[in-house]
């Protein structure tokens, strides 16, 4: 499904730079539920946000469903994004005057749905995050835990092949990070690809796989026993 | 455009931002609005203007007789002069191919008598072409006519005032009046547009005036009209020319300057029709600076809309929105806002000044008005503007990576 090779990413501040990925080749297959690892500052963000076409590698080759992803204007990077990519932000990164339907229906309105079925399909992937009665309430209206299962409706509703998580559970208490990590493993179980940045180690354990960053380059890479959640 | 996600967006931030959009709203609507209540205001004073040269002749020139100032021909300084018959056959022999019409005018002080009632009116000996040259309309009966003038006719015609505090209600045509020891019989009443002291005037020819005074040749002013198409610097070069013959005349040095003063209507219609000009471009311009002012305020508002909502623009382009929706979400907000508040403001503008029509005559602004024309283009100048000055801040918006959107805070 993702396939990168020898990438490279420096940020330029006036006169200095930043070495921040150092050759990082990583491959990850359909279905995967991956957590990647690593000290703050050791690249993680970045090397996500390359992956979600948020910003641009320098060197090196990234593949997405062996689409080759290279210079791309704004328009098809956006056209993309929206095709193949969910994602999910620590800090929800909802629209605060749209309620939850409305949040979950915008990537189907970027992709011209017509609205009557946009509405449909949005609310029944906010019946899958178990929120379909929350559906007309404003994003002030929900809970922590609720905006971020809002966050992941909306990052599935354009039925994308990977979804893409910078520390979903970063901004929640310990029994809400549960709640949401289950329904990670229940929409990967599903078949969807995930890739969740985190620093918990607990958070980790329930993927089935950690990739360890450390100064820019992956220090370590296992498959793991998943911690499945149960009764929730 | 028609878009109705897009309208339902707009609507939700317009909501969202209640605050932000009353200020970019307001700004516009006080651009229009008070581009158009000056501009309507410069139109009422040239309004004013020809109103008040309308309704009197423009192709007079008036003389009248004043004293010598400085000694010449022999004769001392501080003479009066006087104007006689032979003047006015000099005027019209010698300046024949402009001078149209003459009116020697004579104006006195006498009792005015009837029924052993007195009224106290100004009275003006003239010819007959002093009806063209003060605009009297008759009312009823005849103005004086050339038979009066040559048969020295005791006859006069009377203002609307005057017929109405001597005569009441009883028809003044045929009746007899007394001015001084004098019997006159009343032929006509006439009105006139510029007011009650024109209207209380008596009229009677001058040559019944000059039998009075024993056969006198004199006469006081004399008003003269000439041929229209002269214009105003033509008027000015008949004044002087008409000047230069009566000094020489009357042996006046040609330099005194109040030996024969003029006044030439044609020449003061034409300084203060440039004057209202000047005055509607001055106000024109300080219009068209609160509509840059306005325009200038549009900007900072958009560029302030676009930077509040990097973040929401990040999230956004993150969900697969295209710069090109990016930057028709933000203009098409930025039209709606500037298009319905520039009316808005137009339709007050219009009302203001339709409301405050009457009330301003006293400040000699008269019929303040704009062209519906000249409304909508500045209204629409301003949507324009107000189109470019959204469109920049959206291109830039819809050019920013997606990840510096999203890490704005
Ligand atoms: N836009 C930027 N400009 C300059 N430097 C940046 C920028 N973004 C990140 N960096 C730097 O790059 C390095 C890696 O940042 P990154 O956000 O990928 O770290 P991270 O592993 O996600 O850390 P954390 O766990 O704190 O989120 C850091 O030293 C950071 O300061
Ligand atoms: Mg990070």
């Amino acid at each position: 499904m993702i396939e990168i090779n020898k990438l490279h990413k420096s940020y330029y501040m006036g006169s200095s730079s930043l070495h921040v990925l150092k050759g990082i080749d990583f491959n990850v297959e359909d279905g995967e539920l991956v957590a990647i690892m690593g000290s703050s500052g050791s690249g993680k963000s970045t090397l996500l946000n390359i992956l979600g076409m948020l910003d641009n590698a320098d060197d090196g080759t990234y593949d997405l469903d062996k689409i080759r992803i290279e210079n791309l204007d704004e328009k098809t990077a956006a056209e993309y994004r929206n095709k193949f990519l969910g994602f999910v932000f620590q800090s929800f990164n909802l629209i605060t005057y749209k309620n939850a339907l409305e949040n979950v229906a915008l990537p189907l309105y970027y992709q011209g749905i017509p609205r009557k079925e946009r509405q449909k399909t949005a609310l029944s992937f906010l019946e899958k995050v178990g929120l379909k009665d929350w559906a007309t309430h404003l994003p002030s209206e929900l809970s922590g835990g609720q905006k971020q299962r809002v966050a992941i409706a909306r990052a599935l509703a354009s039925n994308p092949k990977v979804l893409l998580a910078d520390e979903p559970t970063g901004a929640l208490d310990s029994n809400t990070s549960i709640e949401v990590m289950a329904l990670i493993q229940k929409i990967n179980n599903e078949g969807k690809t995930i890739l969740v940045v985190t620093h918990e180690h607990d958070i980790a354990k329930m993927c089935k796989r950690i990739v360890h960053l450390r100064d820019g380059v992956i220090v370590e890479d296992k498959k793991i026993k998943q911690n499945i959640i149960k009764n929730v | 455009m028609f878009n109705i996600e897009r309208w339902k967006e707009i609507f939700q931030s317009i909501q969202k931002n209640k605050l932000r959009t009353v200020l970019s709203g307001t700004t516009v609507s006080l651009g229009i609005l008070i581009f158009i209540v000056l501009f309507g205001l410069g139109e009422g004073l040239k309004n004013s203007y020809s109103d008040l040269f309308l309704r009197q002749a423009n192709n007079v020139l008036f003389l009248y007789p004043g004293k010598t100032t400085k000694p010449y021909g022999g004769f001392k300084t501080n003479r009066r002069i006087e104007f006689d018959n032979s003047d006015i056959s000099d005027i019209k022999n010698n300046f024949s191919d402009r001078v149209e019409l003459i009116n020697p005018t004579i104006r006195y002080g006498d009792v005015i008598k009837y029924k052993l009632e007195s009224y106290d009116f100004s009275i003006q000996a003239v010819s007959p072409s002093n009806q063209y040259i003060e605009g009297n309309v008759l009312m009823k009966g005849r103005y004086i006519n050339q038979k009066d003038i040559d048969t020295k006719s005791k006859v006069v015609v009377i203002g609307r005032l005057v017929a109405r505090d001597i005569f009441k209600t009883e028809d003044p045509i045929g009746k007899f009046i007394n001015i001084g020891s004098r019997t006159y019989k009343v032929v006509g009443v006439f009105q006139d547009l510029d007011g009650d002291n024109q209207e209380s005037f008596l009229y009677l020819p001058y040559t019944t005036r000059q039998q009075i005074l024993m056969g006198s040749d004199k006469v006081g002013n004399i008003a003269i009209t000439f041929n229209d198409k002269l214009g105003g610097s033509g008027a000015i070069k008949l004044e002087n020319e008409i000047k230069t013959f009566l000094k020489k005349k009357k042996s006046i040095d040609p330099t005194d300057p109040s030996a024969i003063r003029t006044r030439n209507v044609a020449d003061e219609l034409d300084r203060s029709m440039q004057f209202a000009g000047a005055l509607q471009v001055i106000v024109a311009f300080v219009g068209i600076g609160t509509l840059i002012a306005g325009i200038i305020g549009i900007s900072n508002i958009m560029v302030f809309i676009v930077k509040e909502r990097t973040k929401e623009l990040g999230v956004r382009k993150a969900l697969g929105a295209k710069p090109s929706e990016i930057i028709k979400m933000i203009l098409t907000e930025s039209i709606f806002i500037t298009s319905l508040s520039g009316f808005l403001g137009m339709v007050i503008g219009i009302i203001f000044l339709n409301t405050i029509d009457k009330g301003l005559q006293e400040y000699f602004i008269t019929r303040p008005e704009v062209g519906i024309g000249t409304a909508l283009f500045a209204t629409l100048v301003l949507i324009i503007f107000g189109v470019i000055a959204g469109y920049i801040p959206a291109k830039r918006a819809a050019e920013i990576k997606p990840i510096v959107a999203l890490n704005d805070e």
